[in-house]
């Protein structure tokens, strides 16, 4: 058997040979540029604008930090629903607090890490040392965090602080990418500061994931409990601790959200859990727990991104195509995930 | 002789405390006990006339009476898939809105505000509850023979099941001005307790039935316990799985069904928000283990009127509805803090060390 398959092609066996991990990301990133490349020949030249590009990271960023900290857990094994719940809540305070009670861009940053911080404490603590199902905590997690934004504040509005808003709308100019406009003006592409953002946390946990140890321990406590148990690690500690994170980029992301937005309402980031989840699972993180990338979770955010604005640029800009696509993706990948989980099993009973 | 009576006591007490059904006994009475001290016009009942001049009981007890018992019915599929596949179905309420739409669908045909029905109640019916089965069919191939968590697995309808509601009915929101159809949901001429409550009583009925005649219970149950154990012993824990997520797809269309009844038209993106978490904490609240295994309906069942109690009371507080998760959630974390087996062990621990102590204080 062992004869046949060397035998066979080098690329065959070199993809039989690929870890899980590596597999589901080339999976991703080779989905993306195929859908990218589909759009630019089918869809004219709108994609090929490098600000079209841009666009999507400036829209995304908060998803995108989001999406990594959902990653972590993931890849302990564990989920957390409550991340749009903890920015709309985020986004709530911060504007609150800069219109309401004139308080000063850094205490709002503060603000936002501060209740990060709370939700991860108080659903790392009950998930890891009182052993409940990750998805009951963080259920009730984006229902306390829902409800308490409406009671923070019921009507949405438009943050005024002058601070603010000048943060907010800095642009930061790509030098060599631009495009020239209907008037024939030369448009430089721009990214805002939460791309920025987004990226730095992208390559700060590529590098914990990697190279850390406590990175180590998030993939060895996802793929056997019990084996991390027995190879000295501390399972509750590393759960806590992914949790933790998950929570406290949420943190981040929201005020990166609240950033773009620049208003606070309680219908804000409805559904980024969601999204968050399904850039994950594109991205090639197992729900099973030991198998994730964060580069894989990148370019979910981006294939999520990219779909949907080949959707709303078909003309099918109807509100219920975006969730109808959305699903139809999550649904595709996670049955990817499971033919490749069963494939696996029935290689190891050979 | 005193000291064995101490004992008997001791043990029935505690024999109590271990019955499933004591936790929404004990939370019932804790809600009764508390709106009885806060207001006790909670429990004033008033007949008045309803516009269309039918005797009707209202008044915060009728209320529960009413909307709790959609949940119950909810409750019952959702402990169901509980049981068998150690995780719940969070679609519920977006499958509930495709249900009702496809009722409206079939009701008004392609014209959105038709004078006559275009069909008989009974088919539009009969249409939600197959294409309810169908999703529910989806739902539960994904959870059995793609062994995907059943929370994710449904999260895909959850994410797309309000959408697909409102494309069946090409966004338009249809008005049903046929009386009769409202009868469902609201008031049958002649009876003032509202038509819901006879709906669950039935649903509850066929499920006491189907429990005592077949094997069900102890098929699903057994599924839960052990999957690998229950295919030794000649079950088939995929096809009892799909089978549990199709009874639940029937309950959600029934419960679909008085959603839309109750307005005659449907409004895509509120109708039964949040009721997923409802159905979850019904189950949860009935002492049902949410990773699966055993599961006692009664508890379940009295577990929704219980969350419904809860709902009326702080609504009665002035509580908008907007805000009401938040006091749910910790509601909710209360409840599995306590249940968690981490948890129940110490106490029982401290417990224990606190009776010698005594014991031995005594002596």
């Amino acid at each position: 058997m062992a004869n046949k398959t060397s035998a066979g092609s080098s690329l065959g066996a070199k993809f039989k040979n690929m870890t899980d991990t590596n597999l589901l990301l080339t999976i991703t990133i080779v989905v993306f540029f195929v859908m990218y490349i589909g759009a630019i020949v089918f869809q004219g030249k709108g994609f090929l604008k490098p600000q079209t590009f841009m666009n999507i990271l400036n829209a995304n960023a908060a998803l995108i930090i989001t999406a990594c900290g959902m990653s972590l857990v993931m890849i302990t094994g564990g989920i957390d629903i409550s991340v749009g719940g903890v920015a709309a809540l985020v986004s709530m305070c911060c504007a609150v607090y800069l219109d309401f009670k004139g308080g000063n861009v850094f205490g709002a940053i503060l603000i936002a890490v501060g209740i990060g911080i709370a939700f991860g404490l108080v659903q790392g603590f009950l998930v890891a040392y009182l052993e409940i199902q990750p998805f009951i905590v963080s259920l009730a997690g984006m229902f306390f965090a829902r409800g308490m934004t409406t009671i923070v504040n019921t009507n949405p509005f438009n943050v005024e602080n002058e601070a603010f808003v000048a943060l907010k709308d800095t642009r930061i100019r790509i030098p060599g990418l631009g495009s020239v406009n209907k008037l024939g003006k030369y448009v430089p592409a721009y990214i805002e500061i939460g791309v920025v953002v987004a990226l730095l946390v992208v390559l700060i946990l590529f590098c914990l994931l990697r190279w850390t140890k406590m990175g180590r321990a998030f993939y060895a406590v996802g793929g056997n409990n019990q084996s991390a148990l027995m190879l000295g690690i501390n399972v509750k500690r590393t759960k806590f601790a992914s949790h933790m994170l998950c929570s406290f980029l949420a943190g981040i992301g929201g005020f990166v959200y609240f950033l773009h937005v620049g208003s606070g309402s309680a219908s804000h980031a409805s559904g980024m859990e969601m999204n968050a989840i399904a850039s994950s699972i594109i991205g090639g993180t197992m729900l099973t727990g030991g198998v994730g990338n964060i580069i894989g979770s990148f370019f979910g955010v981006l294939s999520l991104s990219t779909i949907q604005n080949i959707v709303s640029s078909a003309g099918l800009d109807e509100a219920w195509w975006t969730g109808i696509t959305v699903a139809a993706m999550l649904c595709l990948f996670l049955v990817i995930q499971s033919v490749i989980m069963a494939r696996k099993k029935r290689a190891l009973n050979k | 002789m005193s000291m064995q009576k101490a004992n008997n006591k001791s043990g029935f007490f505690a024999n109590l405390v271990r019955k499933q059904i004591f936790i929404p006994i004990a939370a019932l009475l804790l809600l009764a006990i508390f709106n009885l001290i806060a207001d006790p016009s909670f429990y004033k009942i008033t007949l008045g006339y309803n516009s269309a001049g039918d005797p009707v009981l209202s008044g915060y007890l009728m209320t529960i009476l009413d909307y709790g018992s959609e949940l119950a019915i909810l409750a019952i599929g959702m402990t169901f898939v509980t049981a068998a596949s150690g995780g719940q179905d969070i679609s519920v309420g977006a499958t509930m809105a495709i249900a009702g739409s496809v009722v409206l669908r079939v009701l008004c045909g392609t014209n959105s505000r038709p004078e006559t029905l275009q069909a008989p109640i009974i088919v539009a019916f009969l249409v939600a509850c197959v294409v309810s089965m169908l999703f529910g069919a989806f739902n539960g191939a994904l959870v059995a023979y793609f062994r995907i968590q059943p929370m994710v697995a449904t999260l895909i309808l959850f994410t797309a099941g309000r959408s697909i509601a409102a494309w069946i009915n090409n966004n338009e929101l249809p008005i049903v001005s046929e009386p009769s159809f409202g009868y469902y949901g609201g008031f049958i001429p002649g009876i003032p307790i509202p038509t819901p409550f006879f709906i669950a009583l039935a649903c509850v009925v066929v499920i006491g039935i189907v429990l005592k005649v077949t094997t069900l219970r102890l098929y699903i149950q057994s599924v839960g316990i052990n999957e690998s154990s229950s295919r030794l012993n000649g079950l088939n824990p995929e096809m009892i799985k799909l089978l549990s997520f199709v009874i639940l797809g029937v309950c959600v269309a029934v419960a679909g069904f008085i959603k839309v009844s109750r307005l005659s038209s449907i409004n895509y993106s509120v109708i039964a928000k949040d009721i997923e978490m409802d159905a979850i904490l019904a189950v949860a609240l009935g002492g049902n283990s949410l990773g699966g295994g055993k599961f006692n309906m009664t508890a379940s069942i009295l577990g929704a009127y219980v969350i419904q109690f809860l709902t009326t009371t702080l609504y009665k507080f002035n509580v908008q509805s907007d805000a009401l998760p938040a006091y749910k959630a910790v509601v909710v974390i209360a409840l599995v803090v306590l249940s968690a087996p981490v948890v129940r062990d110490s106490l029982s621990r401290w417990w224990k060390q606190l009776r010698k102590s005594g014991a031995k204080e005594v002596a």
